[in-house]
């Protein structure tokens, strides 16, 4: 007898063998496999530096005339020609390098982690979008270079400055992550708030309020008129913060949110917290909320919002970029700083979060790490600083450089609450620091399923409270500390 | 005559071996190791941790959500898109009332029914689940426009947006992209059990669920066995994740209602820096989605009808 029948006795048949083979095939299907794309590289290899050049007046970074020089961009919200004039200007500097290979994608993480993995990364970074590399990991693995050499250097414009006298205040700080070097550059400067349109308002016959009684005062009136007074985005309720972090701040203090951000216990038991969710709360209890806002996400609210539905919209200034496709023509957008509780809020009415925005990185495993200072330097200039600025309707790190230039309704009321604000100016780190713990625990956890009325204020602050406990008990989360 | 068999397949067998070692076998060797480091997936560096992430894994909330979210996924969808696709093909294929000239076939119009269920079939997952997700849309999206048209403008539930709703929102898209292709695949089934069973069991007066459960199903047995493991696995795997990612965008849904296993498996690899943490999630996915195998070919393990 030959082997070809399945006998109940007679060993490995060939259809059992091709059954059994099949059912491996199947069951080794699942996503597993997709990990070991990015599999550990042979770490390192292939990673040599370029030397450095000579420093001269015209190369204070001593820049290699000879090269090439790598460039990605996230290819977002803010697109990525402003880099391309950039980049233009870097080979008109060095003539004698390669052109700059530039790159533009929306998934940074998927194209990149590999390469830093592998030891082969890019030579300069926009490291932004939804598949932003993690931040603290980078830093605490030590895989991004000092920005320090860039800083000290003179700027474009003004040899007699450095570069570092030339910014908004409150970039460098943001770019440090524990003591002295500095890991990123953010290049674009955002002011949070409460977006809105002036022409809703004046329809309504009234004025951005200041207080919550006058807040709650003008959702009512809107209410009457079947306008919803706030919505936000529901799928992504970590832009309340944008509005609710000030507001805290404004209640009690920028102390507050510091202890936030360093994870301090209790924290969050703050009676200002208390205050500004109870507030936020009444907000949905009263039906000032447009109806579904939970189920929407950041696009839909945004149109729901330009549509009149709902009056305001805690955001930042990238939303005039990103809404202009349904904005209407006399939309007149404008921001503000979130109105006070009331009389006996520890800080002023304009109290503002503005920070910095599209995080620019320079890896320290990078081929010519001077090449992409030297890049970043140009950047900053105020040519380019200005260029960006009338291109994506954004400010820049570079401080001031909107002069000649004709901004639009929102860059020019961001302008004016920057200038209201002055030294009002609060930064919440969480974002950038403890990614995870903002956008899911606190932010979709917590604040979601407050403002969505699942959760009183009291739930949401003790849950809350819990997330933040257990992340500075969370060993393999690195911690870090306003200096 | 046995000798030398192993010899035979062996040879036979030792290039596939080879090619499926390297490409299948050792990505999950490397994934189990990683997942006793503490790898972040942004440096070459590690080192080793023990059993650090999977005590980790016992003492994560959320795993455990997701876990019982993916069981949920593998044992309930196979059921309802099956069912539906056996449904299905049965009235598109034996279903019809007899028709002078054919003792066998299916209601009317079913070649247009054939082309209507595998319709869905032919659209990438990702523009099904945008598609789902402006439907979905509480404010302005078409099935609370509809109930607001047929006079329910007081029931406009949130759909994603509550947690009660959105994993059953997920699934419903799921089944609905899915149960065109069982629907094709049944009915090849069918069309291979020979006619005069039909014709014999209509002589006798059978009446249409009868026929049903007395002769199609029996006989369809393995293609449904297939399917079964086929649909499950969907379940756990790509499907899921492309339509959780895509429509309760944020980390799956309000409230994790919506998180699956191969959701979180992405998350803590591409967004938290935890490559290594990641492959252990993975490998609790690989444990649940061997089980499943194991278990439907177990229990679908009978005698042989050859016809």
């Amino acid at each position: 007898m030959g082997s070809t029948s399945g006998h109940p006795n007679g060993g490995l048949g060939r259809r059992d063998l091709i059954k059994r083979s099949a059912a491996l095939g199947l069951v080794t299907l699942p996503a597993m496999g997709f990990l070991s794309a990015c599999a550990s590289g042979d770490g390192g290899a292939g990673g040599s530096k370029v030397e450095k050049g000579k420093v001269t007046k015209a190369n204070p970074l001593g820049v290699n005339e000879t090269a090439p020089l790598e460039v990605v961009i996230f290819d977002g919200g803010f697109g990525q020609q402003y880099a391309i004039d950039a980049e233009k200007k870097y080979n008109a500097a060095f003539p004698k390098a390669p052109k700059v290979t530039h790159k533009a994608t929306q998934k940074i993480q998927s194209e990149l982690q590999p390469r830093f993995n592998g030891g082969t990364p890019p030579d300069l970074i926009d490291n932004s979008g939804a598949e932003q590399m993690d931040m603290g990991v980078l830093v605490g693995k030590k895989q991004l270079a000092d920005l320090t050499p860039l800083l000290d250097a003179p700027s474009i414009d003004d040899p007699a400055k450095k570069v570092r006298d030339t910014l908004r205040p409150g970039i460098v700080e943001m770019g440090q992550f524990d003591g002295a070097p500095v890991w990123i550059l953010y290049y674009a400067y955002t002011v949070y708030g409460v977006w809105y349109s002036r022409t809703a308002l004046d329809r309504l016959d009234a004025q951005y309020p200041e207080t919550w009684d006058e807040m709650l005062a003008l959702c009512e009136k809107a209410k009457k008129q079947g306008i919803a007074g706030w919505t936000y985005a529901g799928k992504h309720p970590y832009y309340l913060p944008f509005s609710l972090y000030p507001f805290i701040a404004k209640i009690g203090g920028r102390e507050v949110l510091e202890s936030i951000d360093n994870l301090e216990p209790n924290a969050w038991k703050h009676p200002a917290v208390k205050a500004a969710f109870e507030a936020y709360y009444e907000l949905q209890r009263k039906g000032y909320i447009l109806k579904g806002t939970p189920g929407l996400d950041h696009i839909q609210s945004q149109t729901a919002w330009t549509k009149g539905r709902a009056l305001f919209i805690p955001n930042g200034s990238w939303v005039e970029n990103e809404a202009a496709s349904t904005m209407p023509k006399d939309f007149d957008l404008a921001v503000s700083a979130p109105s006070g509780l009331d009389a006996s809020d520890k800080m002023p009415f304009g109290t503002l979060w503005a920070s910095g925005g599209e995080p620019f990185i320079v890896p320290a495993k990078a081929k010519n790490v001077e090449g992409g200072m030297e890049q970043l330097r140009i950047m900053l200039s105020e040519e380019s600083s200005k260029n960006f600025t009338r291109q994506v309707k954004s400010l820049t790190a570079f401080d001031g450089g909107t002069d000649g230039i004709e901004l639009t309704p929102g860059l020019r009321s961001g302008v004016a609450a920057l200038e209201k604000a002055g030294e009002n100016v609060v930064n919440p780190r969480l974002q950038d620091w403890y990614v995870k713990l903002q956008k899911e625990q606190i932010g979709v956890a917590g604040l979601g399923e407050m403002m969505a009325g699942r959760l009183t204020p009291a739930e949401a602050i003790s849950r809350i409270q819990g997330f933040a406990d257990r992340a500075a008990q969370d060993s393999s989360v690195k911690k870090y500390k306003h200096q | 005559m046995q000798h030398g068999k192993y010899r035979f397949i062996v040879g036979f067998l030792a290039a596939p071996l080879a090619l499926y070692t390297l490409f299948v076998v050792w990505p999950f060797v490397q994934s189990i190791y990683y997942s006793f480091t503490d790898w972040t997936g942004l440096s070459p560096e590690f080192s080793m941790v023990g059993l650090d992430n999977y005590a980790r894994l016992m003492d994560d909330d959320v795993f455990w959500k997701s876990l019982q979210h993916s069981l949920l996924f593998a044992l309930l969808l196979p059921v309802v898109t099956i069912g539906l696709a056996l449904f299905f093909a049965f009235m598109i294929n034996v279903g019809g009332r007899p028709r002078r000239g054919a003792a066998v076939s299916g209601v009317r119009g079913s070649s247009f029914y054939k082309v209507a269920y595998f319709f869905p079939q032919v659209l990438s997952i990702a523009i099904v689940a945008l598609l789902f997700q402006f439907a979905y849309n509480p404010e302005s999206g078409a099935i609370n426009s509809g109930l607001r048209a047929i006079g329910l403008g007081d029931v406009q539930p949130l759909w994603l947006g509550d947690p009660d709703l959105a994993l059953w929102c997920v699934m419903a898209v799921l089944v609905w992209s899915t149960v065109g292709f069982f629907v094709v695949l049944f009915s090849a089934g069918m069309a291979s059990i020979p006619r005069d069973f039909y014709e014999a069991a209509l002589l006798d007066g059978a009446s249409r669920v009868t026929t049903f459960f007395r002769i199609t199903l029996p006989l369809l047995r393995d293609t449904i066995q297939s399917g079964w493991v086929y649909m499950g696995i969907l379940a756990l795997g790509a499907e899921s994740f492309a339509v959780v990612q895509i429509m309760t965008t944020g980390p799956g849904g309000p409230d994790y209602s919506t998180t699956v296993l191969v959701l979180y498996v992405y998350q803590s690899a591409f967004r938290d820096g935890a490559a290594a943490y990641a492959t252990t999630i993975g490998v609790a996915l690989l444990i649940v989605t061997l089980a499943f195998a194991a278990a439907v070919m177990r229990l679908g393990r009978r005698e042989r009808l050859e016809y």
